[in-house]
């Protein structure tokens, strides 16, 4: 159920102000796409332009193409709302819905589209999501508490339960770790290393150890200066990226010699 | 060899103790009852009354703790004390009216509260006797037809400049009215709510449901002001959580923002029914006061706890003493009914809370 992306030539605006400018980049389907870049460069408004989540804030709008399954998201007969049930989003910090038991939190995406299922149908949906999500052995006895119990690894996990409960096609993750310990953050790499099997996953990092350790691909996002557009200034095998990439930036970045 | 920093006090930050004197804990009762002592003394010699006598305790406390603490321990603890005085003196000063307005109700109103009093209305009852079932009937009655009109109404208004509005012209627009709704005196209300049944029913109309209208367009700015502010308090993450998982705009306002703000929300309702059914002006002119229990709110007259008191106040009859007494334990009843729906409201903020148990 995996789908590749294809970006051609995206600009993204708030308002008047140019955040992203002129990125084409190819996701690969079933791989794990790791963006990198300093704070400011565009890479988490990128990311959430990938399933139009940055359309919330408004004024903000984008120029150019994204391309997954040979439908362009921004046409305009295309619902956003559908966009965002094949492309699912976690988010930088655990937020499972307070007033939901953790049963309730991993079936939001489809109690709240008011899919009828059957009991049995949606025991299974909970047990086979929060399976995917290493969360299962740990919670199984205690759904009915609320999400807001757990630890903030363990609501990271349940908020990746929910996402991929209602079964995307893309999985986009905004800082997943940055909240977490390093223990939960070694349970989330390990998770999306076996999500990568199933789905086409495309994180945003500050950590390059995370980003080598877990991605395939790896864009590296910057800026010209304070004010300038971001723009994708390589795109590459992260195998390459982080041993002998092709634009100096890059290495400048990587080795710690920011200019 | 001279440098530019400047002279540093002799004490420098080593020599500072880290201990200091302090006053026994005996130390402010004891200031306290000294200032009594010499205020009740001088109070005596030049016959002055309780309240002077009190005011001047106070001061000469406020006056001497500090003072003694500023000898004694530092100017800091002094000016601690002397902020906690006046403070507490503030305070004691808010509680006067209250306490006097709790003690005059409940000693007048009590002796009148009976079983009868509950149950009977005032239909054929001259001198003692009687009840306020039926403006006890009316109260209810017609809040709730002002509940039913305003919750929704503010709930959706709110609704509309939290999640839809964005500021625009027209969400400004609005909240510049309700701000505006929100200094409408209640005999406004009262008199537009008359005037538009006027048009519509002809000269000396009176009914329940005028009341009720009148006393929504006090309660919808009310509930317009808390559910915006509870709306607001839900946090965009969990919006956002709703959109990216394919959630359209008006499931998730129903389904999420609106479950996580239910309790501030029901908090904010129910205040503002406490706060409508004491409303005296507007049923005074549109729903009008009988002394027979009307149940339909769509026609005639009907008697409400605020008018009941104010006219068994003002014409109490021959002799006054029954209507007064029956004044004070209405009165006694409508306080009661305000406190109960402010505790309901207490009550269901914690129920509808989300639950953070572990």
């Amino acid at each position: 159920m995996a789908k590749s992306i294809d970006v051609s030539d995206l600009d993204i605006y708030y308002g008047d102000f140019k955040a992203v400018e002129g990125v084409s980049m190819t996701i690969t389907a079933r791989s794990v796409t790791a963006l990198i870049g300093p704070s400011g460069c565009g890479k988490s408004t990128f990311l959430r332009s990938l399933n139009r989540m940055h359309e919330v804030i408004p004024g903000a709008r984008v120029e150019g193409k994204i391309v997954m399954d040979g439908q362009n998201m921004y046409d305009p007969d295309v619902d956003p709302v559908q966009v965002r049930r094949s492309v699912g989003m976690v988010f930088q910090r655990p937020n499972p819905f307070p007033t939901m038991t953790i049963y309730d939190n991993v079936l939001a995406g489809n109690r709240l589209n008011a899919k009828r299922m059957s009991k049995s149908e949606s025991d299974a949906i909970v047990e086979r999501s929060l399976t995917g999500a290493n969360l299962w052995g740990e919670v199984k006895d205690r759904l009915n508490k609320p999400g807001s119990s757990l630890s903030g690894g363990q609501q990271q996990r349940l908020c990746i339960a929910r996402a991929i409960a209602v079964e995307p096609q893309v999985l986009l993750m905004d800082e997943p770790c940055s909240a977490l310990d390093p223990i939960s953050t070694s349970a989330i790499e390990d998770l999306i290393h076996d999500l990568k099997a199933e789905y086409t996953i495309v994180i945003v990092t500050h950590n390059m150890q995370q980003a080598a350790r877990v991605s395939e691909d790896t864009g590296f996002f910057n800026l010209a200066g304070a004010g300038q557009p971001g723009r994708l200034v390589e795109m590459n095998q992260t195998k390459k990226i982080f041993s002998n990439p092709d634009e100096p930036a890059t290495e400048a970045y990587i080795s710690g010699r920011f200019g | 060899m001279s440098t530019d920093t400047p002279v540093r006090p002799e004490t420098s930050r080593a020599d500072q103790p880290m201990t200091h004197p302090v006053l026994p804990r005996w130390a402010p009762g004891l200031v306290a009852v000294v200032s009594l002592a010499a205020s009740t003394l001088a109070g005596l010699t030049l016959g002055w009354g309780p309240f002077a006598i009190g005011l001047v305790a106070v001061i000469l406390f406020a006056v001497a703790w500090p003072s003694w603490t500023r000898v004694v321990e530092s100017g800091r603890a002094a000016t601690d004390n002397l902020v906690t005085t006046l403070v507490w003196s503030a305070f004691g000063l808010a509680m006067i009216p209250l306490v006097t307005l709790a003690y005059a109700v409940i000693s007048k109103g009590s002796g009148v509260i009976s079983a009868q009093f509950f149950t009977y209305s005032m239909r054929n009852v001259i001198g003692e006797g009687g009840g306020i079932y039926h403006a006890i009937i009316g109260t209810l009655i017609i809040t709730a037809w002002a509940a039913v009109i305003s919750i929704p109404v503010g709930i959706m208004a709110a609704i509309y400049l939290v999640e839809y509005g964005e500021n625009g012209r027209l969400a400004r627009a609005l909240t510049f009215l309700v701000d505006v709704m929100t200094g409408i005196p209640s005999i406004v209300a009262g008199l537009f709510a008359y005037s538009l049944f006027r048009l519509i029913f002809g000269p000396g109309v009176r009914m329940g449901i005028g009341g009720s209208i009148a006393l929504s367009i006090l309660m919808i700015p009310i509930v317009v002001r808390a559910a915006e502010e509870m709306l607001k308090l839900v946090p965009d993450e969990l919006r956002e959580a709703a959109y990216a998982l394919g959630v359209p705009k008006w499931r998730t306002v129903t389904k999420v923002v609106l479950p996580t703000a239910l309790a501030g929300i029901v908090t904010g309702v129910m205040l503002a029914i406490a706060r409508v059914a004491g409303e005296t002006a507007p049923l005074l002119i549109i729903a009008g006061d009988t002394d027979s229990v009307n149940f339909n709110a769509f026609s005639e007259r009907m008697a409400t706890l605020p008018v009941f008191i104010f006219y068994s106040y003002t014409q109490p009859g021959v002799p006054p003493q029954y209507g007064q007494d029956r004044a004070w334990g209405a009165a006694l009843v409508l306080i009661s009914i305000v406190m109960i729906l402010n505790l309901v409201a207490r009550w269901i903020s914690t129920f509808f809370s989300p639950k953070s148990g572990r």
